[in-house]
């Protein structure tokens, strides 16, 4: 039940970023173009995205446990801090040059070969550089 | 009117697999968090098969959904290597990154994701203007 749910949610995520052509980096550049050719679409994604998900965190709220887990695996944090700050702004600078956020970036494996070689090693290299620096620190 | 349509559909498809996810396993669908998860951390059966589906279900784009808008001629490999670098080091120093701090953070009304999601744009936005001059 467990993996059938993670395929199931990958799956409808994934299928939302291509019905709202997310997937495609030129719809995202456009986007983020507010001062050029700007393409609002991706409010439209945003609004889409939020009204269902506060739906969702007011049933969250309600239950005493998830349906299929035993607790809640749910961020804490509250504190603003650089962290949060610099983590980002390096994001948006990353985002904001070639269009791919993590979600699009990973559907490009199967779209768009050619950059997701680079783009999807480069992301995977970023993350576990953050992983093994925290290690070390601590 | 259509113009609005497909984004606003994707974007609540984007929201039901947060719904099931979230109220099924109890968990966060961001992105960058499920990857490092699956890459990085012990239990990784849910992460991995998460990824795999994204994978799968974003492959129907140009398939099974029609795709309306050409994409970027294939750039430059030092462009991708540098942005994914980026991404991935800082929405992992960061904690989040457009699904975990722009959906799932903001539908929580978290104020560390709100913030996160202002600044991530404003540098993204600001990187596409300076590109524009390049």
């Amino acid at each position: 039940m467990f993996a059938l749910i993670s395929l199931t949610s990958g799956l409808i995520f994934g299928l939302g970023l291509a019905v709202s052509e997310m997937a495609n980096p030129t719809v995202v550049l456009g986007f983020l173009n507010i001062f050029g050719e700007w393409n609002p679409s991706l409010i439209f994604v945003m609004v889409g995205a939020i009204s269902v998900g506060l739906c969702a965190y007011r049933v969250q709220k309600r239950l005493a446990k998830p349906l299929f887990f035993n607790d809640w695996s749910i961020p804490k944090l509250k504190q603003i801090d650089s962290k949060l700050i610099l983590g980002a702004s390096l994001f948006g600078i990353g985002w904001g040059l070639s269009g791919y956020c993590p979600g699009p970036g990973l559907t490009a494996i199967a779209n768009n070969s050619a950059e997701a070689i680079y783009f999807v090693s480069a992301l995977i290299a970023g993350s576990a550089l953050h992983f093994v620096q925290t290690k070390v620190t601590n | 009117m259509e113009l609005f349509i497909s984004p606003l559909l994707g974007g609540a498809l984007i929201g039901l697999a947060t719904l099931i996810y979230l109220l099924c396993l109890g968990r966060v669908t961001g992105v960058s968090g499920i990857l490092s998860n699956a890459l990085f951390k012990s239990d990784r059966l849910a992460p991995a098969l998460f990824i795999i589906g994204l994978i799968v279900g974003g492959a129907s784009y140009g398939s099974l959904v029609e795709q309306t808008v050409a994409f970027p001629e294939t750039r430059s490999p030092i462009l991708l290597i540098i942005s994914g670098l980026l991404v991935g080091y800082g929405t992992r120093l960061g904690g989040g990154c457009t699904s975990g701090h722009g959906v799932c953070g903001i539908s929580r009304l978290s104020g560390r994701s709100i913030i996160a999601t202002v600044t991530f744009m404003a540098t993204a936005i600001l990187t596409v203007f300076i590109s524009s001059f390049i």
